[in-house]
């Protein structure tokens, strides 16, 4: 199965309009949001069927039984995080902690251990023929990256059949996104003409760049400014960046999201770009 | 008087409302936050910018002292540390500098160096104040940065705008610990609200008095503004969608200061949000 991720570095650039379009023009039997923290893809992606939930845990997290606590202060020193809070007895602050268990051995009177704590869910869509992956982190949690593993884990351990996945990235240069890259066979750029879309997709080039993954590009809005499209362009050019082509903004796109439907299940000019890009970008991953 | 702008969704308009009430106030200090991919300075242009390095603690092994008894290594929650032959071996990237691995060496053979994750950079715009905090590309993890930024001993000042990174993950709730109010921006797409959603709970479990604003504004089907009408959340301030703003907006042009049409936008956001803070302090007063 090849794995086709689609990222931006700036928020708001268009990712998931793409890759809902994507999964439509390529009857794509699996997909996935891995964009735990602020996901969308389910929101145009209707589904007949119920989701199998499942929580999901990150790390143990300290908790100190009162009963046993001599507020020796130990722990509360120790804690690199500022996680122990010594306000009204001792207490471990679960969105401080980060369970890396210090605490629990250093406490010379047992008081502390290490619970699990439950960080987000997850959520599986599987009728057979399609697998629909998706997940949402706790507010406040950390382990975003866990989660987005685990997220295209449910994929891959399907039982579908599919020679393409499509995934659904989340902004950012940061965890969740690096785990999102991790193991997938290419990623396309969804860029923004503006000076912040130029920067942030510059910086994440320099990543996939890092991973040694098949790149390309697109440009969204493209004419909001016009020059701007050209410098995106120039600076694909320059990185041997393959450009596969330019989406007009669009307000029906802007309708179909608000209807729940992707922007080809209209007639628009967005789609109509679209299925040009999507051409190319198949390939390019299977080539 | 601590502001902090935030959003569930990338690309709603964090940045374009946080500067543009910095510059539309003269004399303010704006803070980004967003240190995956920091915008704000490419409005602001600073001068006289100064940069300081923020580095994290990051283990080192004494191979002369190390017997390999793995004690570190089970220790180790967050799989940082391996054997590899009869070396210790330590992943730099998903250590989260705890400190447990030095503590718990029977033989005293770990000790610890600072690794550079990233910078802060301080400058001038006009009269703000522009503090721009910035991730090395490849780490993981901002949230050391954005500490940094919050122990340094700032001077006082009327008010300080802080960018938020996108999401509702513990980087958000580092960035907006300290804030008197916040401002959530919203767009009206049924993407925007259900991220909206989820800003909103955040804000709420830290009890901070918030409104959101309507950014790209548009008179027909509005989601966003539905949702707050539904949930009684007050509305301070809604930006037209309007083709020339986009347009300066994504050349790097701060608009509050290119016209007093935009700029005075701007002044009623500011005047709006001091009267939410100051009804607030009213009510607990009052309690």
């Amino acid at each position: 199965m090849k794995q086709l991720l689609i990222l931006s570095g700036k928020g708001g650039t268009g990712k998931t309009t793409v890759a809902g379009a994507f999964i439509r023009l390529g009857q794509t039997k699996a997909y996935g949001d891995c964009d735990v923290d602020a996901p969308n893809l389910h929101l145009i992606m209707s589904q007949d069927i119920k989701s199998i939930r499942k929580d999901f845990y990150g790390l143990d997290k300290a908790v100190i039984d009162q009963d046993l606590c001599i507020e020796c202060d130990l722990c509360r020193q120790k804690c690199r995080f500022s996680a122990i809070e010594a306000d009204f007895g001792y207490r471990v602050n679960h969105y401080a902690c980060e369970g890396c268990s210090l605490c629990e051995f250093f406490c010379p009177q047992g008081a502390i251990s290490m619970k699990p704590a439950p960080a987000g869910e997850l959520m599986l869509y599987n009728d057979n023929e399609t697998v629909f992956s998706t997940a949402r982190l706790k507010m406040g949690s950390g382990n975003s990256g866990l989660l987005v593993t685990e997220v295209k884990r449910q994929i891959k351990e399907s039982n579908v059949a599919a020679d393409l996945a499509i995934i659904d990235g989340s902004p950012g240069i940061g965890c969740p996104v690096i785990a999102s890259i991790t193991g997938v066979d290419m990623v396309l750029v969804v860029a923004e003409p503006s000076i912040s879309g130029i920067s942030d997709m510059e910086r994440i080039i320099r990543i996939g760049e890092g991973f040694q993954v098949k790149m390309a590009v697109c440009i969204n809005k493209y004419d909001t400014n016009l020059k701007n499209t050209e410098r995106i362009e120039n600076f694909c050019r320059e990185r041997d960046l393959p450009l596969l082509g330019r989406i007009p903004f669009d307000s029906q796109a802007v309708w179909a999201i608000n209807n729940g439907l992707s922007i080809i299940d209209i007639e628009c000019r967005s789609g109509h770009a679209l299925r040009t890009i999507f051409e190319k970008t198949m390939k390019i991953l299977f080539e | 008087m601590k502001i902090a702008v935030l959003s569930g969704k990338g690309g709603t308009g964090k940045t374009f409302i946080s500067v543009n009430m910095a510059a539309a106030k003269g004399k303010a200090r704006y803070i980004d936050c967003d240190v995956e991919e920091p915008n704000g300075y490419l409005f602001f242009k600073p001068q006289e910018v100064f940069s300081r390095e923020v580095t994290v603690k990051i283990p080192i092994v004494d191979e002369s002292m190390c017997d390999g008894c793995r004690i570190c290594i089970d220790f180790c929650k967050f799989n940082a540390l391996a054997l590899i032959g009869n070396k210790i071996r330590v992943f730099e990237e998903i250590c989260h500098s705890c400190g447990g691995c030095l503590l718990v060496c029977p033989q005293k053979a770990i000790r610890e160096k600072e690794k550079v994750i990233g910078r802060v950079e301080q400058g001038l715009s006009e009269g703000v104040q522009v503090v721009t905090g910035i991730l090395n590309i490849g780490e993981a993890s901002g949230v050391p940065i954005i500490d940094y930024i919050s122990n340094i001993q700032w001077d006082p000042m009327e008010l300080t705008f802080i960018d938020c990174p996108p999401g509702s993950e513990c980087i958000v709730m580092e960035s907006i610990k300290d804030a008197d109010y916040c401002i959530l921006v919203a767009e009206p797409t049924l993407f925007g609200v259900h991220n909206l959603n989820m800003v909103c709970e955040l804000v709420n479990l830290f009890n901070k008095p918030y409104g959101v604003v309507i950014n790209k504004y548009l008179d027909d089907q509005n989601p966003a503004e539905e949702f707050c009408f539904e949930k009684g959340i007050d509305i301070i301030g809604r930006i037209p969608f309007d083709k020339e703003l986009g347009a300066m907006n994504s050349e790097g042009f701060i608009v509050a200061r290119e016209s007093d049409k935009y700029r005075q936008i701007f002044l009623n956001l500011i005047n709006n949000v001091v009267q939410g803070v100051h009804h607030e302090a009213a009510i607990n007063s009052q309690r």
